[in-house]
């Protein structure tokens, strides 16, 4: 059983014309790692928060959301608050505004634990100071306020207090766009180390391709609300079969190849606002036919991964050779 | 540390004493017409009032210095005499101090009780219940407290005839009873102020993204409103605590009009009338220093509140 | 830095986004003051004729609104009584402003000493609430309408000034009026050309919203008998002389003009919020 299964989720927010999210299908397994690669607003940050069981205000769901099996979807609001406290935990984007400023950070790695499972403070103290250990930070910090560390050592806190109850899965969306260029790459290797070391499930959202190739098993990428191509992370990256990943792929500058030309994607995200006939990148596709703007693409199964392209049998595209 | 914060913070807090004081006292000489005819109200008096004045304002010392033995008068507990009564201040406002005192307490209850209590319903039911105080609330802060006491008296007293129409009863619970109209009076503007005060920044603070944060780690919905959300809205309500008691005090002159209550608002208002000048003096420094002294209160409490202030650093948003 | 209108405690963000409720509030408060300002040319009863023989009647043809206590007209007093109701805290706004700005922008403008000491007399004057200034000159310069006007001038001057200093400080910095100072213009001249101009929208919304409070505080006042030379009709006196009316089980006279203050102060704070919102979000 996947740690994660979302199934054909659709999401529709009042006073749109297409789905927000449309057919989503997106599976994570025990200790998997997986990426959840798209442009702003392409719904990567809807889908993560779905697995927590967020939906936006006055939106109509359709399809399933499980966790460990359990369809979230379907649940109470008791229930949902146990799956939050136990199972699925979240790291969030700005860990500067994810502390609630006025209490301590051993106020804030206890308080689920403490309020949710009645443990002891001293329980609760022990286990707090066991994962400040693993993330790298001194028991000093327990006593002290949110204001009083940096970006980075507040985001090492808010990773701590996810996996404060072992979660089976971890959501984290953008966990380091916040933060300085330095203390990124510490604390991928943090998320890194941890989930091999806790065996947790991983859920990595990113618009940034290397940083998805560099820590995930397999990614998923994400287009106008729907999965667009999902698969191993070398073979997507090194054989995309996709125009959009291809054409992400070809817009991010690499290091090995300074003086390869970027190929910007010309044109705009279809809105919400008109609906959608056909596949949501024909208009920006180089490959795209009459029956790509007539017919939507249906996601086919290709070896290890899937990819929602008419044309994917007949196209072969330039991908690019990750030495992560 | 904390030492030092508290001295400098002794200090802004005399500097505006020492300055209201001195805008007190040197109004005599705004007065048209001389001082000392001013301070007897335009009355005819006898040579021996007249010195009397004379010595008890020091009216033949430099200005400065007139200032200076003024203040140490009021420092020790002598607030002057009054000209109608004959008799000192300080003796005239204690005597009056419980029934306003009373009638004080039992207001700022009902505005810390009704007051957050709405702002809470507002903030967190939203919809009708929302709409209805918000309603409720515009309505109380355009009502001044005296044309809240006309019609609480027109409908409980009048018209139904559970409450009394005046006076200020004898023992604690008939006095209770008896304030229980005028205090409500009182309190509305207060509340309506209050409510929305709780309202606006509890509304602000659920907003936050530590609050949804709290909602997705599983954090029970009422353990979230209380430390999360109503625990952050303090701050916003506790700085407009100075306000709230200074205006409460100053507007039981209207409301002991209104319910013919013998208190301090009733003696300020008489003493208006009389022209019994050094009353009225020493009422205004009165409400001044409670109001400097209720800030100050809240500015030492106020990193217990926000850890992120830090004394001295002062609270300005 | 924190530039939105300090809406004195109680006017947090009301939401006046239904636009029917601002018209309305707009509409009514216009009413109001065309009649204040018709008042001396309607044709209404005279004011202050007693007719003990209609005394507390109820509404007639001929006491529309009925009659107080001494057989006066209601509604005649109600409507003379609109110009001293509203005009006394319209000029309240109009001297708190001027002085507000004119202290708001020096401070901001010059800083250093100037601004310290200003803003400490912007503090000083905070201490005293409105009415217990207006209370203490009328105890100075007896009755009449001036003494009470210059005093919630000044109560409401720091409401105003502290408004117009943070901005200043805020538009100050904006890089045309740093364009003006090369070019040589005087500080003076690029404060009342450029930037009192550029900051008039929310000094304007504050203003709204102290006309409200001006009001209740002046009609506090005239109800306790200070301010308004004796005679005069006016709202507050109103429900002082029909209090006794009240209690004989005879509301009307006093409820009548109880109802307008609250109905105007109402209505000018649901306009000034709605400016306030206006504002913020021009702002933002």
């Amino acid at each position: 059983m996947n740690t994660l299964e979302i199934e054909d989720l659709r999401l529709t927010l009042p006073g749109t014309a297409r789905p927000v999210l449309d057919g989503v299908t997106l599976a994570v397994g025990a200790g998997e790692t997986v990426a959840l690669v798209g442009e702003s607003g392409s719904g990567k940050t809807l889908t993560s928060r779905a697995a927590l069981g967020f939906l936006p205000r006055g939106a109509e769901v359709e399809g399933a959301v499980r966790v460990a099996g359990q369809d979230l979807l379907a649940m109470g609001a008791r229930e949902l608050r146990g799956v939050r406290a136990l199972t699925v935990s979240m790291v969030f984007q700005d860990p500067r505004t994810a502390l609630n400023p006025l209490r301590r950070i051993g106020d804030f790695l206890t308080e689920s634990l403490r309020t949710n499972l009645r443990w002891s403070a001293r329980r609760a103290g022990d286990r707090a100071r066991e994962l400040l250990d693993a993330v790298g930070l001194d028991e000093r910090v327990l006593r002290q306020y949110p204001h009083e560390l940096s970006g980075g050592m507040l985001q090492r806190v808010t990773i701590a207090a996810a996996l404060m109850s072992d979660p089976a899965l971890l959501l984290a969306d953008e966990p380091t766009t916040a933060l300085d260029v330095s203390t990124q790459a510490e604390i991928v290797a943090l998320l890194a180390d941890l989930r091999a070391r806790f065996g947790t499930a991983l859920l990595f959202v990113t618009h940034d391709l290397h940083l998805a190739a560099a820590i995930s098993d397999r990614v998923c990428v994400m287009y106008a609300g729907r999965i667009v191509e999902a698969g191993p992370a070398g073979a997507l990256f090194g054989t995309p079969r996709h125009p959009y990943t291809a054409a992400l792929l070809a817009s991010t500058p690499q290091v090995d190849q300074p003086r390869r030309r970027l190929d910007a994607i010309s044109g705009q995200p279809p809105d919400l606002r008109t609906a959608l006939a056909g596949c949501p990148f024909a208009d920006r596709c180089r490959h795209a036919t009459d029956l790509c703007r007539a017919e939507a693409p249906v996601s086919t199964a290709v070896d290890g991964g899937t990819v929602a392209c008419h044309h994917h049998t007949r196209l072969t595209l330039e991908g690019i050779t990750h030495h992560g | 540390m904390i030492l030092r914060f508290l001295i400098r913070r002794l200090l802004e807090l005399t500097g505006t004493l020492v300055a209201a004081s001195f805008l007190v006292f040197g109004a005599v000489y705004l007065a048209p017409g001389n001082p000392e005819s001013f301070l007897l109200g335009g009355r005819s008096a006898t040579p021996e009032a007249r010195a009397a004045i004379r010595a008890q304002y020091h009216l033949d010392d430099p200005f400065g210095v007139q200032y200076l033995k003024w203040l140490g008068q009021v420092l020790t507990g002598d607030l002057g005499r009054s000209v109608q009564y004959r008799s000192p201040v300080l003796g005239l406002i204690e005597a009056r101090l419980p029934s306003t005192l009373l009638l004080i307490s039992m207001a700022l209850v009902l505005v810390v009780v009704f007051g957050i209590g709405l702002g809470w319903l507002s903030a967190l039911r939203g919809g009708a219940t929302d709409a209805t105080i918000l309603v409720g609330t515009s309505v109380a802060v355009g009502t001044p407290s005296f044309v809240a006491a006309i019609v609480l008296i027109w409908l409980f007293s009048v018209t139904l005839g559970w409450f009394p129409t005046t006076g200020s009863g004898e023992g604690f619970v008939d006095m209770v009873y008896h304030l229980t109209l005028p205090s409500t009076a009182l309190a509305l503007y207060w509340v309506g102020v209050l409510a929305r005060v709780t309202r606006t920044t509890m509304l602000d603070e659920m907003g936050r993204d530590h609050v949804t944060v709290a909602r997705g780690r599983g954090i029970a919905e009422s353990t979230v409103i209380r430390r999360h959300v109503f625990r952050n809205a303090l701050g916003g309500i506790a700085t407009i605590s100075g306000l709230t008691v200074s205006g409460l005090v100053v507007s039981t002159v209207l409301v002991e009009a209104a319910f013919g209550l013998g208190g301090i608002g009733d003696l300020l208002q008489s003493s208006v009338a009389v022209k019994d000048f050094p009353v009225v003096q020493a009422i205004s420094l009165l409400v001044v220093a409670l109001f400097v002294l209720v800030n100050l209160v809240v500015d030492l409490a106020f990193p217990l509140i926000d850890p992120r202030v830090r004394l001295g650093a002062g609270r300005t948003p | 830095m924190t530039t939105t209108v300090h809406r004195r405690p109680g006017f947090g963000r009301v939401r006046t986004r239904r636009p029917w409720l601002y018209l309305t509030c707009l509409f009514f408060t216009a009413l109001a003051f065309g009649v204040a300002v018709a008042a001396p040319w309607l044709p209404l009863a005279d004011p202050n004729l007693a007719d003990l023989g209609a005394a507390l009647a109820g509404p007639s043809g001929e006491h529309p609104l009925g009659a107080d206590e001494a057989g006066r007209d209601v509604l005649s007093r109600l409507v003379l009584g609109s110009t001293t109701a509203l005009f006394g805290p319209l000029a309240v706004v109009c001297f708190s402003t001027v002085l507000g700005v004119a202290v708001g922008v020096a401070a901001g403008w010059r800083g250093g000493w100037l601004d310290s000491v200003l803003s400490r007399g912007s503090e000083l004057l905070l201490a005293f609430p409105g009415l217990l200034l207006a209370i203490l000159f009328v105890a100075l310069y007896g009755d009449g309408l001036l003494a009470p006007v210059l005093a919630l001038s000044l109560a409401y001057l720091p409401y105003v000034s502290r408004l117009a200093r943070s901005l200043t400080l805020v538009e100050r910095e904006r890089p045309y009026l740093a364009a003006y100072r090369v070019q040589g213009f005087s500080g003076l001249a690029i404060c009342l050309r450029h930037l009192v101009p550029n900051i008039a929208p929310v000094v304007l919304a504050q203003c709204t919203l102290n006309f409200g409070y001006a009001l209740l505080d002046l009609a506090a006042l005239s109800y306790l008998g200070m301010g308004v030379a004796p005679g005069t009709p006016d709202w507050g006196v109103m429900v002082n002389t029909g209090q006794s009316a009240v209690l004989q089980g005879q509301p009307l006279s006093a409820v009548i003009p109880c109802a307008a203050i609250v109905a105007t102060v109402v209505a000018v704070n649901v306009v000034g919020e709605h400016w306030a919102d206006l504002v913020a979000r021009r702002q933002r």
